[in-house]
């Protein structure tokens, strides 16, 4: 990542974007990334910001009452990159024709479900297509909103409604998918991909670096459930850093195609010690189900070992 | 000075919006309608207008991105046609819930299966609930016409809703046809320009769009979606007087064509009214009271107007392009019949499905509807509840 100007008091000063009060559940990590992305405008600047429906939509603007001091809008589950792309379209002719008087960012929130499943085709057109804006999927890992449904965000063996562990089943059988390269390789300006890491440098400056480089950027924020996870909420912070610590959630960037790797771990620890720290994959220490730590460790070394090379060429 | 010219109904929906030149225009291609993006990108790429299109990758996509472009403040504009709307089926509701004043072009198309492309109004009929004003055009001069007028009504302050502008697959939209166009700085002068009341974009106050809304507030909100659909009656006819001012074509809620004395009626939608005027022509020259309501707008539904309009006649044929697989009929035949028993109008009834998937109709089929309307009121004769009109045996 290039030189920052990172002041951590200064930016946790300013004026939150996001209202208290909104509805989400205490211990979610959807509030913390919206609220940190919003943190990187620049204090001033008008932003529109957009959102696919989801926990984040249904909690933060209940009628009468919204979350948002920015303009906000949200249509539907699966066009939030479309709807946002009218915004920002509409922005750039009324700018010219001088019926709009300020500058204004644009900046879309949608959850994984949104983002990855049933949103991606809207969500890859947005980017192919150049719009000036930001598209930040807060990735839990499920279909939260509904219940804890798998999603293709959803790791392996994962415990959901749809994917339960039971007597002839361990969890989700596949693999997650890789959505950050699923956007890279759509050669757009900045993709970058982080969660909640120690004073929100890694957050910040990536969002900072979306939110001001021209043209389509594509944020993914692990965002940790604790009802989908069932993690004490309290330990949030710890989880965000076990996932990057085992190498399960690399922090990097794709910044005009060249792949950047923000963090290495001195020593990479086991998927061990992120997986134990969550009910959804409690089945997976039990003696029979041993050989499914194998499969996950080989599978995030894989990952890995992919990102260095890409990061090293 | 009104230009005489030729053109296709596509052409003349485009020659409209070169004249209108709205902000945005986000659209996918599908069979009917792809001339007209095809023909608003090709004004762009000449810079004769400064509408920004936006090339999505679905209809999906294209009626999001007209939301958001209306919720930013833009005058926006989209055209599609079956399958297409049908794709963009959640997001039409939500444009009119967001009551925004939003202009869609349909060329109505038949929805699969089979797979077909030609005329049917299946596609803006599966739409009408959806809280869209629709009015349909006959011929290309009044898809002109009807375009024209169409953000007059759906910006004006009662109203707020979206406008679909529907005219016939094919038999309107790329058969050619005499046509009369206004000037430039007329039409501009009528449409005026756009001043959103609250939008996104306003940095003096901002707003938020959208909602989760419980129980407690979303009845009301439905309700007063409703009023505006009630209230955009006046409005409808309001523009259509200001219009006939500046192009001296008259329009209503419907159009009754030798009506005043008509014992035998045809209430249809569009292009067919034209085949079925002939049939009146021929009718009228031999004595007998034909006439013919052609439906202009079905959103609002005019129903206590079109029952007045029947009072007094034998008989009347309501005939759909569209099944809507009740076992009773199509949706025009419901409405409008439901309208007349509330008016207490009481002609014999008979709901024809006709012209699916671009069945050809002939004068002489709709000769065969009159005769048969003669027949139930003379003679008695009972039919079945709802007759294919031109099916193969």
């Amino acid at each position: 990542m290039d030189k920052t100007t990172f002041d951590f008091k200064e930016i946790q000063g300013r004026e939150d974007r996001l209202a208290p009060g909104h509805r989400l559940c205490a211990g979610c990590g959807a509030s913390i990334a919206v609220r940190n992305v919003l943190k990187a405008l620049h204090p001033g600047d008008h932003a529109v910001v957009g959102n696919a429906t989801g926990c984040l939509e249904v909690s933060s603007y209940t009628y009468p009452y919204t979350a948002y001091e920015d303009s906000y809008i949200h249509t539907a589950f699966e066009n939030a990159g479309a709807t946002l792309s009218g915004v920002e379209t509409a922005y750039r002719v009324l700018r010219k024709k001088g019926k709009v008087g300020a500058d204004y960012k644009f900046i879309t929130f949608g959850g994984d479900g949104g983002t990855y499943d049933i949103g991606l085709q809207s969500l890859s057109g947005a980017m192919e297509r150049g719009h000036d804006m930001v598209y930040v999927c807060y990735d839990n890992g499920a279909y939260m909103n509904t219940g804890i449904q798998r999603s293709s965000a959803t790791p392996e063996f994962a415990d959901t409604t749809t994917t339960p562990v039971g007597k002839v089943s361990t969890g989700k059988p596949q693999s997650r998918k890789d959505l950050a390269a699923v956007m890279a390789a759509h050669h757009i300006p900045y993709v970058g991909q982080t969660t909640f890491i120690g004073n929100m440098k890694d957050l910040y400056t990536k969002a900072e670096r979306a939110i001001y480089t021209e043209g389509p950027a594509f944020l993914n924020i692990m965002a940790p459930c604790p009802r989908g996870w069932r993690y004490d909420a309290p330990k949030l912070g710890e989880i965000c850093k076990l996932a990057v610590e085992t190498c399960y959630w690399p922090l990097f960037e794709v910044a005009e195609g060249k792949w950047i790797l923000n963090y290495e771990p001195k020593k990479k620890l086991p998927i061990e010690d992120f997986l134990k720290q969550q009910g959804r994959f409690k089945h997976l220490f039990k003696p029979e189900n041993e050989h499914c730590i194998g499969e996950f460790q080989a599978e995030v070394d894989r990952r890995w070992e992919e990102l260095l090379a890409r990061c090293a060429g | 000075m009104a230009v005489r010219t030729r053109m296709s109904g596509n052409e003349a929906v485009a020659h409209a919006i070169r004249q209108i030149d709205p902000d945005v225009m986000p659209a996918f291609p599908i069979t009917p309608s792809t001339e007209i993006p095809q023909y608003v990108s090709t004004m762009i790429a000449n810079g004769e207008i400064e509408t920004e299109f936006i090339p999505v990758e679905s209809e999906h996509s294209a009626m999001s991105a007209a939301i958001g472009a209306g919720a930013a403040g833009a005058r926006t504009f989209t055209a599609t046609s079956s399958a297409g709307l049908a794709l963009m089926w959640e997001v039409v509701y939500v444009a009119a819930s967001t009551r925004l004043p939003l202009v869609m072009a349909v060329v109505n198309r038949g929805l699969t299966g089979p797979l077909n492309i030609n005329a049917e109004h299946s596609d803006s009929m599966g739409a009408r609930d959806s809280g869209w004003i629709q009015i349909y055009a006959e011929n290309n001069q009044e898809a002109y016409d009807n375009m024209i007028q169409a953000y007059r009504i759906a910006e004006h302050a009662d109203v707020h809703l979206p406008v679909m502008i529907c005219q016939d697959g094919f038999i309107t939209s790329h058969a050619v046809e005499n046509i009369s166009l206004l000037d430039d700085a007329p039409v501009k002068k009528f449409v005026g320009e756009y001043q959103p009341e609250h939008f996104l974009l306003n940095e003096k106050e901002p707003v938020a769009v959208g909602p989760y809304a419980v129980s407690n507030y979303c009845m009301e909100a439905k309700k007063a979606q409703a009023e505006a659909m009630i209230r955009s009656k006046k409005v409808i006819l309001d523009v259509a007087r200001d219009f006939e001012e500046i192009s001296g074509r008259a329009y209503g809620f419907f159009e009754a064509y030798r009506m005043d004395d008509a014992e035998y009626a045809v209430a249809a939608i569009g292009s067919v009214c034209g085949t079925a005027k002939d049939a009146v022509d021929r009718l009228r020259e031999k004595g007998v009271k034909a006439g013919l309501i052609k439906v202009r707008v079905f959103r609002p539904f005019p129903g206590e107007e079109l029952a007045e309009a029947l009072r007094g006649c034998k008989a009347v044929a309501i005939m759909d392009r569209c099944e809507s697989y009740s076992g009773e009929g199509g949706p025009l035949g419901a409405e409008l019949t439901a309208a007349m028993y509330r008016a207490k109008v009481t002609a014999e009834t008979v709901n024809i499905v006709y012209g699916l998937s671009g069945r050809d109709v002939r004068v002489e089929d709709m000769e065969q509807v009159y005769a048969d309307l003669r027949s139930m009121a003379e003679e008695g004769k009972r039919f079945a509840q709802y007759p294919y009109l031109g099916l193969r045996e």
